[in-house]
């Protein structure tokens, strides 16, 4: 049952590796967006270290919803996401797979690059080893909600902006706790604790559902 | 395995936005046989086949694999299910080898290199093995997807036009393999409008429309 599982996870990585562009336009987006609030506001470090956390969170979530669109897209258009309905392996497995790989190509690269926003933002290294550890926990779960709504507007016109209405609303329990974690941090992290257990178990919440709730939605989309 | 395996149908509705395709459609093709599924354009061979593979849900009526309904069946049903539609599904970025080791895999029964390169040969594909499928013409990109059906051990073909945009040479083999099939006891269903030389006792016709 795990071939079809490592079979299709490889299968993305593989086509990711030779159209490098899609990856390094979700990372250059997060740091394009995170970099402009110095230049707006100003930068002055205690109002810079005061919105750190909201700022790491509003960027990571739209850049993971830049990239949603594609999830399904190609595979739609080609006819492979119609064949992988017909295999014999469980479709939520397969879709399990596919987000696993769009997190590693589009979320884990967040995660590598926010000590440079912990930089720039003057919040120090302890701050900044939550700040990966809550994006760590929580960028998973975006995108596994977020292919909920990329199933969903499938092969609909306008499908992109459609998914930032679906799944913005979702995304906000994962917005307060996650930057709710890193300000947490920066006042001393005596409740840490109980932020992270929350983002773990919106995480393990997202890992059961959003792979059934998906899957039924492809079928939807593909008939 | 040891019973021959069965498709039927029964009392199938089929409706395509308002308009009613075909109603109250029953019928059934059996192990060794084929089926040609005719009809004039937009009359519901192709919303016939997705039904099938259970990319369509009639809106009443159901299909039953060796008496037992495709939709309980699932997975079941799917391993002896090979479908192949209008589009080639193969990757634009990945060669005809990884393409179809690919898809092998996920199908449950993974091919060894060496069968993939002969299936691949067998269609006329040597010595385009790994450039990556965008490159090669449509004739070539169907030929590819169509290698697929040299590699499964599906018992059930459900093959959506199956010879467009191939030359004379790859319809006369893509026939050939057809017939092998269901000379060796599996069951094709397709739609074509080229004359087919298909045309033995084990074949059937369904005329929609």
């Amino acid at each position: 049952m795990w071939r079809g599982f490592t079979t299709m996870l490889k299968r993305d990585l593989v086509l990711a590796m030779r159209r490098r562009t899609d990856i390094l336009t979700t990372l250059f987006f997060f740091i394009i967006v995170v970099s402009l609030f110095p230049l707006g506001v100003g930068t002055e470090k205690e109002i810079l270290r005061k919105m750190a956390p909201g700022v790491v969170w509003i960027a990571a979530l739209l850049a993971s919803m830049l990239a949603l669109e594609r999830l399904f897209a190609d595979d739609h258009a080609d006819g492979t996401l119609e064949q992988m309905l017909l295999t014999p392996q469980p479709v939520a497995l397969l879709v399990l797979a596919k987000v696993t790989a769009h997190w590693l190509l589009t979320g884990l690269p967040l995660v590598l690059i926010a000590p440079l926003v912990g930089l720039q933002y003057h919040v120090g290294g302890d701050v900044t080893l939550v700040m990966m550890q809550t994006l760590l926990i929580g960028t998973p779960v975006l995108s596994l909600i977020g292919a909920i709504g990329a199933a969903l507007t499938l092969g609909l016109r306008g499908g992109g902006i459609l998914i930032s209405l679906l799944i913005l609303p979702l995304y906000i329990p994962v917005l307060v706790y996650g930057s709710g974690a890193v300000a947490e941090s920066m006042a001393g992290g005596g409740e840490l604790g109980a932020y992270f257990q929350l983002l773990s178990a919106f995480l393990i919440l997202a890992l059961v559902f959003s792979p059934w709730a998906t899957a039924a939605a492809l079928k939807i989309s593909t008939e | 395995m040891t019973q021959a395996p069965f498709l039927e149908w029964r009392r199938l509705v089929v409706e395509r936005g308002e308009r009613v395709l075909f109603e109250d459609l029953s019928g059934r093709v059996d192990a060794g046989e084929s089926l040609l599924v005719e009809g004039r354009n937009g009359s519901g061979k192709t919303t016939f086949l997705r039904s099938i593979a259970g990319l369509y849900l009639p809106l009443q009526g159901e299909f039953l694999w060796n008496g037992e309904n495709v939709n309980d069946l699932g997975e079941g049903f799917r391993e002896n299910l090979l479908y192949l539609g209008h589009m080639n599904a193969i990757k634009d970025n990945l060669d005809a080898v990884e393409n179809l080791r690919v898809q092998s895999r996920l199908s449950g029964n993974p091919a060894s290199d060496e069968d993939i390169l002969s299936a691949l040969a067998a269609f006329g594909l040597r010595g385009f093995e790994d450039f990556p499928t965008r490159m090669l013409s449509q004739g070539q990109k169907r030929r590819v997807a169509l290698a697929r059906l040299l590699l499964s051990r599906a018992k059930l073909w459900v093959l959506d036009e199956p010879f467009v945009a191939l030359d004379v040479a790859a319809v006369d083999h893509l026939q050939s393999v057809i017939s092998a099939h269901v000379e060796a006891g599996g069951i094709a269903i397709l739609t074509t409008h080229q004359a087919t030389q298909l045309t033995d006792n084990s074949t059937h016709r369904l005329k929609l429309g």
